[in-house]
């Protein structure tokens, strides 16, 4: 059984001078997530897509998507964590409060920022997850990558024919996720941005899916004007 | 739903697009898993269009021959992951006796609405018929090209006259090739004769009782009726060498398309008392009787399946152009691109 976790967490602290969250911004005639959303809820494969927003945003979420997906019974929506790693810790417990999960239960999880995922990124990543428990959507790093500790000298210049960018979606085998996550020390954990992260810290293998250029997360102010663009709507 | 959309938006220039597609309660929305290149296309890529036309319709994604896996179907027909083979044509009205492929107000993908270059079609049950089970997907693919010869059968079974012993075919590509094996499998009494350019391609025509070489036809040879698939500037004379050899009242089903207006001697089809049938595309009957004789009839798919030419995997629009390119080089077959994109 399949479960997509859309991850809306963020505050839209980045986003320029809006209290809104970016996920529920407009993109077209839409807010951002519905978009997300909507390719998820159609995908018979997922048993169940949740959505997870900062608390003070579950209420107006559900009217989002009761408004502008109203055939999706699938989608729930809960409230995240204060961080990523609690967040998805929290679609975790969702599905085994209400679902019985076994070794092959797969959670995929994709930031709500991305709308531009594409069917096949997530197919690839339901496939990817027959031969391994974890893996990761990204693209060919385009930049050079320069490493910095102190952010003032160059330390190092990786090749960058070994680099990537990554994207989302990022899939797990549910009980092995919640397995590394269990394994974390809290300074590890404190330090997760990413959770394909906690199986590479535990030697584990995470398989690699490629992604798309366009699947771009809206971030700055700058990606929003991106993302109308590709809509064709440059205004 | 955003959906990414494979456009042309230029002769030999594919550029991704992504739109915002309404995708109604009762809607199926079916994943394009195998395409099939047509002349059309072909025609639009090189930019051999009228530039005007081409200013007028593009951006727009190519290909109207595809099937595909349904991934979501609202209106509870079909079930998920079931093949269908899509129908290009979208009527917008109906009408008591004109075809769903003639109304003017109807739309055409990859003509006058974008083709099935894209990442999901959004598309109605009426507009997607099931493959039977087990079929070569490859030839699948060009169903739709297969349902327009259906097409014209039924209109000339339907319209002439009784004479159904000799039948000439003229031109020795893909149309010809088709059409020729259907008279074969709906007239298997009747003689069929295949008339071409080339020896070497003629000689793959092996359901045809005889082939001839245009340029070495026995003046005496008579045909009841005549299936024009030559097109282009090689028309006029596949349709004059039809007129000398079709016996009176027979009728001359026009089936090659032209970018110019074709010369014709009506002296002749006057006096020999000539119909011209003209047929174009084909619509949801065709396909559910194209669909029904695969089933019905497996050596059709199997003869059909010694014209699947280059097969291509396609990721990215670099893909795309090496299969449109290999396609132009291939004088004969059909090119078959498993969407992968």
């Amino acid at each position: 059984m399949n479960f997509a976790a859309i991850l809306a967490g963020g505050h839209g602290t980045r986003m320029g001078a809006t209290d809104k969250p970016k996920q529920f911004q407009l993109l077209g005639e839409r807010p951002i997530v519905i978009h997300t959303l909507e390719k998820f809820v159609l995908m018979p494969e997922f048993e169940r897509v949740l959505l997870l927003c900062p608390v003070e945003w579950v209420e107006a979420a559900k009217d989002l998507v009761a408004t502008h997906l109203p055939a999706s019974e699938k989608v729930v929506v809960i409230s995240g964590g204060s961080t990523r790693s609690g967040t998805i810790q929290n679609a975790i417990a969702w599905i085994e409060e209400n679902y019985t999960t076994d070794a092959n239960t797969v959670l995929l999880t994709h930031d709500s920022v991305r709308p531009f995922v594409t069917y096949r990124i997530i197919k690839d990543n339901l496939a990817a997850l027959e031969s391994h428990d974890a893996c990761d959507t990204v693209i060919p790093a385009s930049d050079t990558i320069v490493v910095s500790a102190q952010g003032k000298e160059i330390d190092s210049i990786p090749l960058r024919g070994e680099m990537y960018q990554g994207q989302t979606p990022q899939s797990f085998k549910l009980q092995a996720l919640k397995e590394v996550y269990s394994e974390l020390s809290s300074d590890e954990e404190a330090q997760l941005t990413d959770a394909c992260k906690a199986f590479v810290l535990r030697g584990r293998p995470v398989a690699l899916v490629e992604g798309e250029p366009f699947n771009i997360k809206i971030t700055y102010p700058v990606d929003l004007r991106i993302a109308h663009a590709l809509l064709g709507q440059y205004e | 739903m955003l959906n990414t959309v494979y456009q042309l938006v230029a002769p030999r220039r594919i550029d991704l697009a992504i739109e915002d597609v309404v995708v109604a309660p009762s809607a199926v929305v079916v994943r394009p898993t195998h395409l099939s290149i047509c002349h059309a296309d072909q025609r639009y890529y090189q930019g051999l269009r009228d530039p005007k036309v081409l200013a007028e319709k593009l951006p727009m994604a190519m290909i109207h021959e595809a099937h595909g896996e349904v991934v979501f179907d609202g209106s509870g027909t079909y079930s998920v992951g079931q093949q269908v083979v899509m129908i290009p044509n979208l009527p917008t009205e109906e009408h008591p006796y004109i075809a769903e492929n003639y109304l003017r107000s109807s739309k055409f993908r990859s003509s006058s609405a974008d083709g099935f270059m894209q990442e999901l079609v959004v598309t109605t049950a009426n507009r997607v018929v099931p493959l039977p089970e087990g079929i070569d997907l490859n030839v699948a693919a060009f169903t739709e090209l297969v349902t327009v010869a259906m097409h014209v059968l039924d209109r000339f079974d339907a319209t002439a006259n009784a004479g159904r012993s000799a039948f000439g075919v003229w031109g020795d590509g893909n149309m010809g090739y088709i059409t020729c094996l259907l008279l074969r499998t709906r007239f298997p009494e009747a003689d069929v004769y295949m008339f071409g350019k080339n020896p070497e391609k003629l000689a793959d025509f092996t359901f045809a009782t005889r082939t001839f070489v245009i340029s070495e036809v026995p003046a005496d040879l008579r045909i009841d009726h005549a299936f024009e698939c030559v097109g282009g500037a090689g028309s006029a004379d596949a349709i004059e060498q039809i007129i000398e050899h079709i016996h009176p009242e027979g009728t001359i089903a026009l089936m090659g398309v032209s970018e110019n207006p074709v010369p014709v001697n009506t002296r002749m089809v006057l006096e020999k008392g000539l119909r011209l049938l003209g047929s174009s595309r084909s619509g949801l009957a065709d396909f559910q009787n194209t669909l029904a004789l695969f089933q019905e009839q497996p050596q059709v798919v199997a003869q059909l399946s010694r014209i699947v030419g280059g097969v291509f995997d396609i990721h990215d629009t670099s893909d795309i152009a090496k299969a449109f390119a290999d396609d132009r080089a291939r004088r004969f077959g059909k090119t078959i691109l498993h969407w992968l994109v």
